[in-house]
C-alpha cells in the first residue's frame, strides 16, 4: 500500500474505485485483445501493458484536464488511463474508420490531440523531445499545462533522452519525465544496456528534480506524481520519475519472453498493480466482493460493446484514401 | 506596388517579425539566434523586440532541438527551429521523417505539423564535406514534407510567412551564398503561395529550371545565352514540395527543350525526378534529350578549385544549353 493509503488524509471511496476501475479497465483491454490478437482480428504490432497498469493509472490519476501526455509503443494503457474511448480504440485496432485514427495509424499510433494525447509512437524515445516541445508550446502561450512523457528504460540510453530533459530544465518546463523502467529493452536486461541501473540519477546528473517509486504502487505513484505536478506548476520543472516495474509477458503477443526468469516474473506477479487496487478498494473503502465484480463485469461488458462495434464499423474506402493523399 | 531593395538575410528576418507580430504562438529557438543575432545575422533584433521566451538560444543538440519543435508544432504552436547547416539536420532526422511527416497520417488527418526548420546548405567556399551539401533530394523523398528553396530576396519572404500560416512540416532550405544577395520587395503584405513557380527570366528556346543558388548562376548563363542569339526560358520553382508541375511542363511543351540545373550531387537527386516527370508529360514534343547538370556523386572537397569543379558553373549551363540546341555535334558531353 502507498503513502496515500496510509496517510491520515484516507482516500476516498471514489478515489479508490477510480484507480481499480481504471487499472481493471487495462488489464481488460489487454487480455481481451490478446484473444483477438491471436483470433487474426487485430494485425500488425501489439506491446501489452500487462503488469505496468499501476504507473498509467497512478500518473494519469493526478493530472488535470487541459494537461498533455505523450506515450510510448506500449501505450493502451496511457490511453485509456488518460480517458480514451475504448470503443474508438477497439476500432482503430481493427483497422476501422471509427477508430481514434481512421484506422489509419493502429496500436503504436493512437493519438488524440483534441484532449492533449500526443500519442503512443512507434519509435522508442521519440516521445521525449515530442512532450517537451509540448511543454515549451504552453509556457510560449501562458499555459501551466502539465505534460508528461511515459518513457522506458530502453529510450533512456537514448540521445533524446539527455537532449531533450536538458532543454526542459534550462527553461523550466512544466515537463515530467516518467521512466517506465521494466527491466528490459525488448529482450536485453537493464544490466547489460547500462552500468547503473537507477535511472532516476540521469535526472540528478543534470539538475533535474527526480524520484523514484514502486511502478506496481498505483498509489505511490499517484503521490509522487501529485508532487511533480506542483512542482512543475510552481513553475520549478521539470521533475524525472522512474518507476520500477515488471512486464507480465514478453515484449509483444508474439514473443514468448523466454529470457524472463520464472521466479523474477512470479515475484512481480506477487505484487500485481491490478490486484493492489482491487485490495485497497475492498479493504480500506469496505466495498464487498459482490460491488467490485459487478465493477469488474461492467467494464468486461465495455470492451465487448467495443467489439462488436468496432467489427459493425467500416473501413476506410481506397477511394477516400486517394482523396486524403491528395496534397502529400 | 511600391517596393525597396533588401537582403535576403533582410527579407528573411522581415517575414519572421512580422508574423511574430501577428501571432503570438511563433517562436524561434536554434544556436546563437537570440543575443548574438544568428551565424546569418537572420534573426538580428528579434530578442530585443520579442523577449525570451520567443526567443531561445539551445544547446548544441540537434535532435532535440528539432524534437522539441516538432512536439510544440503538435500542440499548436508555431515554432521555427534554425539549424546552422543542412548537413547538422541529420542527427535530427528521426524527428522529421519518422514524426513530422508521418504525424498528420498516423492520426487520420486530425493532427497537424505546423513545424518549420529552418536552416542552409550548399557549397560555400571551402567549408568542406560536412558544411556544404545540398541534401533537398533526402526531404523531397518523404512523403509529409514541404520542401522549400528561395532563391531570391522576395520569395524568401514571401515563401517563410506562407509557411508560418500553413499546418504541414517545412523544410525551409536557405542558402549560404543568398544571404547577403541583394533584390527588390514588395512593401505591405507580401506572400507567396507555395506550389507556386516563378519565371525568373521569359524565353523561347530552351526550358531551365532551377532553384536556390542554381537560380543566378543560371540567369547568367542565360545573359550569355543570349549574346549567342539563344533565348531561354529560366522557372524557379521555389518550392518543390509542392512542384509546379503544370508551369513546367507549359514551358517545355512550348520550348521544346529541356535543362535542369542542381547544385546537389545527381544520384537520386530531384533534377532526375523532374526530368522524369518532363518526359512523361513532354516526351512526344520534344526536340531533344532532357539534360541534367549536377553536382558529382562526391562528398564536396576542400580545395577551392575541386569544390567548383565538384558543382555546376556558368559554363556548364551554358553547353548543356547548347547541347540541346544540338550546336555542337562533336563536343563531348559533360561527364
Amino acid at each position: 500500500m502507498g503513502a496515500a493509503a496510509q496517510g491520515k488524509n484516507a482516500p476516498s471511496r471514489e478515489f479508490l474505485e477510480k484507480i481499480f476501475r481504471t487499472a481493471y479497465k487495462i488489464r481488460v483491454f489487454e487480455t481481451e485483445g490478446i484473444k483477438l490478437y491471436r483470433q487474426g482480428l487485430i494485425r500488425g504490432y501489439f506491446h501489452p501493458y500487462l503488469g505496468q497498469e499501476g504507473i498509467a493509472t497512478g500518473a494519469c490519476a493526478a493530472l488535470s484536464e487541459g494537461d498533455y501526455i505523450a506515450s510510448t509503443h506500449r501505450g493502451h494503457g496511457h490511453c485509456i488511463a488518460w480517458g480514451a474511448d475504448v470503443k474508438k480504440m477497439v476500432a482503430e485496432l481493427l483497422q476501422k474508420e471509427t477508430g481514434y485514427c481512421k484506422g489509419y495509424g493502429g496500436s503504436m499510433h493512437i493519438a488524440d490531440i483534441s484532449v492533449g494525447n500526443l500519442g503512443a509512437n512507434g519509435i522508442v524515445g521519440a516521445g521525449t523531445p515530442l512532450g517537451v516541445g509540448a511543454a515549451l508550446a504552453n509556457q510560449v502561450n501562458g499555459s501551466d499545462a502539465v505534460t508528461v512523457t511515459f518513457s522506458t528504460d530502453g529510450a533512456s540510453n537514448n540521445g533524446t533522452f539527455l537532449e531533450s530533459l536538458n532543454l526542459a530544465a534550462i527553461w523550466n518546463l512544466n515537463f515530467i519525465l516518467l521512466v517506465e523502467n521494466n527491466g528490459y529493452a525488448v529482450s536485453t536486461r537493464i544490466e547489460e544496456s547500462t552500468r547503473d541501473t537507477d535511472l532516476y540519477k540521469r535526472g540528478l546528473a543534470i539538475g533535474v528534480e527526480s524520484h523514484q517509486v514502486d511502478g506496481n504502487d498505483p498509489f505511490a505513484v499517484y503521490e509522487v506524481m501529485k508532487q511533480a505536478v506542483e512542482t512543475c506548476r510552481a513553475g520549478k520543472g521539470p521533475v524525472l520519475i522512474e518507476a520500477k516495474t515488471y512486464r507480465h509477458m514478453g515484449h509483444h503477443v508474439n514473443d514468448p519472453g523466454k529470457y524472463m526468469p520464472e521466479e523474477e516474473l512470479a515475484y512481480y506477479k506477487q505484487r500485481d498493480p491490478v490486484d493492489r487496487a482491487r485490495a485497497a478498494l475492498k479493504e480500506m473503502a469496505d466495498v464487498s466482493d459482490d460491488d467490485i465484480a459487478a465493477i469488474e463485469a461492467e467494464i468486461a461488458a465495455e470492451f465487448a460493446d467495443a467489439v462488436e462495434f468496432s467489427k459493425n464499423s467500416p473501413e476506410v474506402t481506397p477511394e477516400s484514401f486517394r482523396e486524403f493523399a491528395v496534397g502529400y | 506596388m511600391a517596393e525597396r531593395e533588401l537582403m535576403y538575410r533582410e527579407a528573411l528576418r522581415e517575414a519572421i517579425d512580422e508574423e511574430m507580430g501577428l501571432n503570438p504562438s511563433v517562436f524561434i529557438i536554434g544556436e546563437g539566434i537570440a543575443e548574438r543575432g544568428g551565424s546569418y545575422k537572420v534573426t538580428e533584433g528579434l530578442l530585443a523586440k520579442y523577449g525570451p521566451k520567443r526567443v531561445r538560444d539551445t544547446p548544441i543538440a540537434e535532435a532535440g532541438m528539432i524534437g522539441v519543435g516538432v512536439g510544440a508544432a503538435i500542440a499548436g504552436a508555431r515554432p521555427i527551429v534554425e539549424i546552422l547547416y543542412v548537413d547538422f539536420a541529420m542527427l535530427g532526422m528521426d524527428m522529421i521523417v519518422n514524426q513530422a511527416a508521418k504525424f498528420r497520417l498516423m492520426t487520420g488527418g486530425d493532427g497537424r505539423v505546423p513545424f518549420i526548420m529552418r536552416t542552409q546548405g550548399g557549397t560555400g567556399g571551402g567549408v568542406a564535406a560536412q558544411h556544404s551539401q545540398s541534401l533537398e533530394a533526402l526531404f523531397y523523398h518523404i512523403p509529409g514534407l514541404r520542401v522549400v528553396m528561395p532563391s531570391t530576396p522576395a520569395d524568401a519572404k514571401g515563401l517563410l510567412k506562407y509557411a508560418l500560416r500553413q499546418d504541414d512540416p517545412v523544410m525551409f532550405l536557405e542558402h549560404k551564398h543568398l544571404y547577403m544577395t541583394k533584390g527588390m520587395v514588395p512593401d505591405g503584405e507580401h506572400i507567396v503561395e507555395f506550389g507556386k513557380g516563378d519565371i525568373k527570366r521569359a524565353g523561347t528556346d530552351v526550358t531551365l529550371i532551377a532553384w536556390s543558388n542554381m537560380i543566378p548562376r543560371t540567369l547568367e548563363a542565360a545573359e550569355e545565352l543570349a549574346r549567342q542569339g539563344i533565348s531561354v526560358e529560366v522557372i524557379d520553382p521555389r518550392t518543390l514540395v509542392p512542384l509546379d508541375r503544370e508551369m513546367i511542363v507549359n514551358s517545355v511543351l512550348k520550348t521544346r527543350r529541356c535543362v535542369i540545373v542542381q547544385e546537389a550531387n545527381r544520384r537520386g537527386g530531384v533534377a532526375s525526378d523532374i526530368a522524369s516527370i518532363v518526359q512523361e508529360e513532354c516526351f512526344y514534343e520534344m526536340d531533344a534529350p532532357v539534360e541534367i547538370v549536377a553536382g558529382m556523386d562526391i562528398p564536396v572537397p576542400f580545395n577551392l578549385t575541386l569544390e567548383k569543379a565538384s558543382v555546376p558553373q556558368k559554363d556548364d549551363v551554358v553547353a548543356a544549353v547548347r547541347r540541346s540546341l544540338h550546336l555542337d555535334p562533336f563536343a563531348e558531353a559533360a561527364e
